[in-house]
């Protein structure tokens, strides 16, 4: 009887969670890293762009920079307010931290290669990043200074504004798919290499994302949240040492997630662009991966290159530009699928 | 199984405490906050019962939207809230005789179908396996019920309509921009380039 209360025991809890640790781990700590360098990409990248040489001091190439900063930060000694809430001033960091991972079990790296193949991924994508928010929103009310307020009411306003238009924009993409998995999403963009991506027939579609991706994870030119010219950080003003650093990586990890979801969407996930010989030779998660870089680059391009926008600017944008066009585009594309009879037939 | 009916009690025992930290928790941004645990344990609960549609849709919904701005406006509010305790026990029969009328009724609804058998044709879950809930909902929302759904909207459409038009007003001597105007402009228009001959000025 024990042996085989323990024979189940093993095989039915202890072993499939030892297994989806070592899964998760898998995913996590690719994740990290791709952190602790976007991180001096980005540096590198705008020094480029502005004609300077970026990090280049700490390592070869400053290839041993994030970690420098990483151990600054860890050496720092975390300061509290003294009229802050404490819980919930150190609870804020850590929600926008494991927020932004989370959302990784969801994502697939290649076929069959996800950690939770869930029938409604997108929907569980949406609905993590939009509680990316409440991490902002905690920390500028649980730190009782004026500054984190004001940023954290300009954040919670800009990031439900822009939430609307990226639903719509996933619904038009589901209309084409006709399942809410993510797998079947980028399976649907397979034949034909990136002429069948969606990014092509819903290109419209695939702007106001990006753009959305943008003002979502409050990255420059929609870095209100933060502006330092009025509001010397923003919500993080009050944060030191780790708890600011999970702020941080929270963000890159944002982008990070936000680019993958683009991918997904609209370049064809692993897929590879062209289905011909030397392409279809390179693993999917390197495609995946290459992706992302790719849309990483354009965030970051996109940072160096504009300005920031007008907070009355920025409402505009989302409430009376994309909101429209994205409904808009939701009719047409379903009206157009409708119209040709070619509405997916999905099992899902 | 047993681990499902242990999460179930792990989620609905949360979801109670949340729901009683709610009404007791001293500062009201706390509320907000338990309520959104609470909202959380409930859709944990949906999952359970193989609803993931609807667990989804409550976290984007309720936590991701409505919540967020409950909080925007609890958090701003300044409100003297041991104030506004005094007054509570002259309103805590009529409080508590409205709670116990609605707790039994829903005391009624989830123990319709042992009271009545018949009740037991109606009980609403998901078929697990046949077709998937993303699917049914569309089917009931959309197809069997497309006429109620649209008259609902309309509904919503018209009290949208009436917030935005009793607290739309007109205030003078705002400066506003017309975005029109301004993608209409060019450099045509606005700039004149001379060249000045020197001590003659324009």
């Amino acid at each position: 009887m024990a042996d085989l209360f323990e024979g189940i025991w093993w095989s039915g809890y202890v072993w499939p969670t030892l297994i989806t640790v070592l899964l998760i781990l898998c995913i996590m700590i690719p994740v990290m890293l791709s952190v602790a360098y976007l991180t001096l990409a980005e540096r590198k990248v705008i020094g480029w762009m502005q004609l300077r040489k970026g990090p280049n001091v700490v390592g070869p190439f400053g290839l041993l920079q994030p970690i420098a900063d990483a151990l600054k930060l860890l050496m720092k000694e975390t300061i509290i307010p003294a009229g802050a809430n404490p819980v919930l001033f150190l609870i804020a960091p850590m929600l926008t931290f494991v927020l932004a991972l989370i959302a990784w079990a969801v994502i697939p790296f290649d076929e069959g290669m996800v950690l939770a193949d869930i029938n409604v991924g997108v929907l569980y994508l949406f609905a993590i990043s939009s509680l990316g928010v409440y991490g902002i929103i905690i920390a500028g009310w649980a730190s009782n200074s004026k500054y984190a307020f004001l940023g954290a009411l300009r954040s919670a306003a800009q990031m439900v504004s822009y939430e609307v238009s990226i639903g719509f924009v996933i619904v038009t993409v589901l209309i084409c798919v006709g399942s809410l998995n993510l797998s079947d999403i980028v399976r649907s963009q397979a034949g034909g290499g990136f002429w069948n991506w969606y990014f092509l027939p819903l290109l419209p579609m695939f702007v106001v994302f990006i753009i959305s991706a943008l003002a979502e994870t409050n990255r420059a030119p929609f870095d209100l949240p933060e502006a330092e010219a009025e509001l010397v950080s923003g919500y993080n003003v009050e944060y030191s040492a780790m708890a600011f650093a999970l702020f941080f990586l929270g963000e890159y990890a944002n982008m990070i997630l936000m680019s993958g979801m683009t991918v997904v969407l609209f370049l064809g996930g692993w897929l590879p662009p062209v289905d011909a010989q030397p392409f279809t030779w390179v693993p999917g998660p390197i495609w995946f991966a290459l992706k992302i870089a790719f849309v990483l680059f354009i965030f970051l391009w996109v940072r160096a290159t504009f300005p920031r926008y007008r907070y009355d600017q920025l409402m505009r944008l989302g409430w009376k530009v994309f909101l429209p066009l994205s409904l808009f585009w939701v009719v047409a594309t379903a009206g157009f699928l409708v119209a040709f009879d070619l509405l997916p037939t999905g099992t899902n | 199984m047993a681990f499902a009916g242990f999460m179930f009690y792990i989620f609905a025992a949360i979801c109670v405490a949340c729901a009683v930290m709610v009404i007791t928790s001293r500062n009201p941004v706390h509320s907000v906050l338990f309520l959104i645990l609470a909202f959380f344990n409930a859709a944990g609960l949906f999952v359970l019962i193989g609803a993931e549609f609807l667990a989804m849709i409550l976290v984007v919904v309720y936590v991701g939207a409505v919540a967020v701005l409950f909080l925007f406006v609890v958090m701003m509010l300044d409100v003297n809230f041991v104030e506004l305790r005094r007054g509570v026990k002259r309103y805590v029969y009529l409080g508590a005789t409205l709670g116990g009328i609605l707790f039994l009724e829903l005391a009624l609804v989830a123990t319709s179908w042992t009271l009545g058998p018949q009740m037991s044709s109606i009980t609403l879950g998901p078929v697990v396996g046949t077709v998937s809930n993303t699917r049914s909902i569309g089917q009931v929302i959309y197809t069997d019920y497309v006429y109620l759904f649209q008259g609902a909207s309309l509904i919503l459409l018209v009290a949208m309509v009436g917030a935005i038009v009793l607290t739309l007003r007109s205030r003078a001597g705002v400066k506003k921009q017309v975005i029109a105007d301004q993608v209409s402009r060019s450099s045509k228009d606005e700039l004149i380039v001379v060249k000045v001959d020197s001590g003659s000025g324009i």
